[in-house]
């Protein structure tokens, strides 16, 4: 080890091959146009440090910042019938299935999960909005009833966190039977007085608000999301009139009495923890960290989540929103089961 | 008679009988023969026109103006009718028809779309598309009829829930959620007819029967052809595209599964003989009524939840 090659080898080694540099290490905020560095976005669970727009987060990435200590099991979903209606538009439909499942890893448009949260047994199902618009075909009707079933089995509250433009065109009438069938559903982990609470995501329109995601005994809204049954530009071309501001977000909603809470995402876990806490007369959630100590009655830490578990690629700057999670990094915690 | 696009060959021999019986007033010239031969190269004509209509013709058909809507069955159908108004909330919504009344004799609730025949009524009823009202009126109806054990008859007919910024304001997403959902929890039979257009969440809302049926030309989907093409194809133009691929016909319907029956329409749709239509939907209704008084209430809701708890799981299909 000298100077010639501890400095001089690495400097030539530069020269020749360049080294890579990834590029989109920062990123656009979509709502302020500052840039924002990959890392720091994630450390900020992807809310943007400058105006506090709530950038859209992958299936797996909310249940991260959901699940205690990152760590879920995540449920085998039941296969359902591929393209029952043989459908096409400009592409084939089950070519765009496999491109939405190329490109997140993932089955189909819901993840189901269980967990704790604040040491309560909880059941989600996450919407994933990166595959097809998060759309309701068949099988994430399959996913909210197999997640109501779980619910029911394990005696565990049901939070389901749509992201979604609304039922699959693609499948035709039999998504729009989903309406009814997630209906069904939901209302089965009621009748159980478990706990189901909606936390409307940017965005959710269409078939899922119409359904399930406005049954929820308490319904929570990020800051800023999109909510409503038509889409704007339908409403706009239907009165003919500019839409009024805020239109359709989460606090427009909030102000007509649509939402319970719109919730900060730093505050998002806390806030539901507290909220199944009280539904299920349970004591204040007690640290993660102690929860085999029996004695807990300690006010409880504000959470912090550890950035690496988020970490992922840099994200592509042409897709504001893209999902930043890596399927591969597995830095997730779950483990399929 | 409003003629569609594609029955201008039946129009213009119509057109010709009508020209003759004109001159043979006039005139007094014997034309019945020549009327008569007309008369039946159009039969034959509807009969085959109506037998390949395709998806988006049947659309049309579905739409077309002159088409029994839902006031129409009420008064052919039910007696004693007392319609009921108001949501207890905010306002009643007329594109909403809801009230008691009797069919053949037993008392019966009786919920559906109005889309109205004139352009003073399709105001009034604005076109048949419901707002939050509407829906949460329907529902109330719907309880109604549960606490007094009163048998739904619900007619669908609606191109959607109306989007306004009103609707959304008052929740048009919640309203339809709660009237699916009552719906599927009522104790009484509910039989479900789409007698035009069954247009996606706004016409689900008051279709989750335990008996569903379509009329022949009657179309049920979750979007629009329309707006299918305008999202998928980037070109409204392709409307008729996307009602092939939609599979919105009572005919594909039946073949999913999704629909327990198909009502016939008399040659060249429902609109050229209301009278047959109605006669047929009351045999048909009847049937159907008769089997489900027969089964317990809380059967009745378990069996109509587990129906559509089924729909797209694999075992089913």
């Amino acid at each position: 080890m000298n100077w010639l090659t501890n400095f001089v080898r690495p400097k030539i080694k530069r020269l020749v091959q360049p080294r890579e540099v990834p590029d989109n290490l920062w990123l656009q905020c979509p709502a302020c146009s500052e840039m924002v560095f990959h890392r720091e976005l994630q450390k900020n669970l992807k809310v943007c440090p400058h105006c506090d727009h709530h950038l859209r987060v992958s299936a797996k990435e909310r249940l991260a910042i959901l699940f205690d200590n990152q760590k879920w099991t995540e449920i085998e979903l039941p296969s359902v019938q591929v393209d029952p209606l043989k459908f096409r538009d400009r592409k084939k439909y089950t070519d765009r299935l496999k491109e939405s499942q190329a490109k997140t890893g993932l089955k189909d448009a819901a993840v189901v999960a269980h967990g704790t949260m604040g040491g309560l047994n909880v059941v989600v199902a996450a919407f994933e909005f990166s595959f097809l618009g998060g759309s309701m075909g068949a099988a994430v009707g399959e996913a909210i009833v197999a997640a109501a079933e779980l619910a029911v089995l394990q005696e565990a509250p049901l939070i389901v966190v749509p992201s979604s433009g609304g039922a699959r065109m693609q499948e035709g009438i039999l998504s729009l039977m989903q309406m009814a069938r997630t209906t069904v559903a939901v209302d089965r982990v009621r009748e159980k007085n478990l706990p189901y609470v909606v936390l409307l995501t940017d965005p959710t329109t269409g078939g899922v608000t119409a359904s399930f995601a406005m049954l929820g005994d308490v319904q929570v809204a990020e800051p800023g999301a999109i909510i409503g049954f038509a889409g704007a530009r339908v409403i706009e071309q239907t009165i003919r009139e500019t839409l009024p501001e805020g239109f359709q977000r989460a606090e427009y909603l909030k102000e007509h009495g649509m939402v319970d809470m719109v919730v900060h995402r730093q505050d998002l876990r806390d806030t539901l923890v507290q909220l199944l806490s009280l539904l299920l007369h349970r004591d204040p959630a007690a640290p993660v960290v102690a929860l085999d100590d029996p004695s807990r009655k300690q006010k409880r830490p504000r959470r912090r989540i550890d950035a690496k578990q988020l970490t992922s690629p840099p994200p592509d700057p042409s897709v504001p929103d893209a999902g930043l999670f890596d399927p591969d990094s597995n830095g997730d915690g779950s483990d399929k089961a | 008679m409003h003629f569609l696009e594609f029955e201008k060959p039946i129009a213009e021999i119509e057109g010709k009988i009508a020209e003759l019986r004109h001159m043979s007033d006039g005139d007094g010239i014997n034309i019945a023969e020549e009327v008569s031969r007309l008369q039946g190269k159009v039969n034959k004509d509807l009969r085959s026109t109506y037998a390949k209509l395709t998806p988006w013709q049947k659309t049309q058909v579905a739409r077309h103006p002159e088409r029994p809507h839902c006031l129409d069955y009420i008064s052919a159908l039910i007696t004693d009718f007392l319609p009921l108004a108001g949501d207890r909330n905010y306002s009643e919504d007329a594109a909403v028809i809801g009230g008691l009344g009797r069919f053949q004799g037993r008392s019966v609730m009786v919920i559906g779309q109005e889309k109205g025949h004139n352009t003073e009524s399709r105001l009034k009823h604005n076109f048949g598309m419901a707002r939050p009202e509407g829906y949460r009126k329907a529902r109330r109806l719907m309880e109604l009829a549960d606490r007094f054990s009163l048998p739904v008859l619900t007619l669908v007919d609606t191109a959607g829930a109306y989007p306004g910024v009103g609707a959304e304001e008052r929740g048009q997403a919640e309203a339809i959620a709660r009237c699916i959902e009552t719906c599927l929890n009522l104790r009484v039979p509910i039989i479900s007819m789409i007698i035009g257009e069954g247009g996606s969440g706004g016409a689900i809302a008051l279709a989750t029967g335990n008996v569903v049926l379509m009329l022949e030309h009657s179309i049920y989907s979750v979007i629009s052809p329309e707006g299918c093409a305008s999202i998928l194809w980037r070109d409204g133009d392709q409307a008729k595209t996307a009602a092939e691929a939609l599979k919105l016909t009572a005919q594909d319907l039946d073949r999913l599964g999704i629909i327990d029956g198909i009502i016939t329409e008399p040659v060249g749709g429902a609109h050229r003989n209301h009278q047959e239509v109605f006669s047929k939907v009351r045999d048909i209704i009847a049937n159907h009524l008769q089997d489900l008084l027969s089964v317990e209430g809380g059967q009745l809701r378990a069996r109509r939840r587990e129906k559509y708890l089924a729909i797209g799981r694999l075992s089913e299909t």
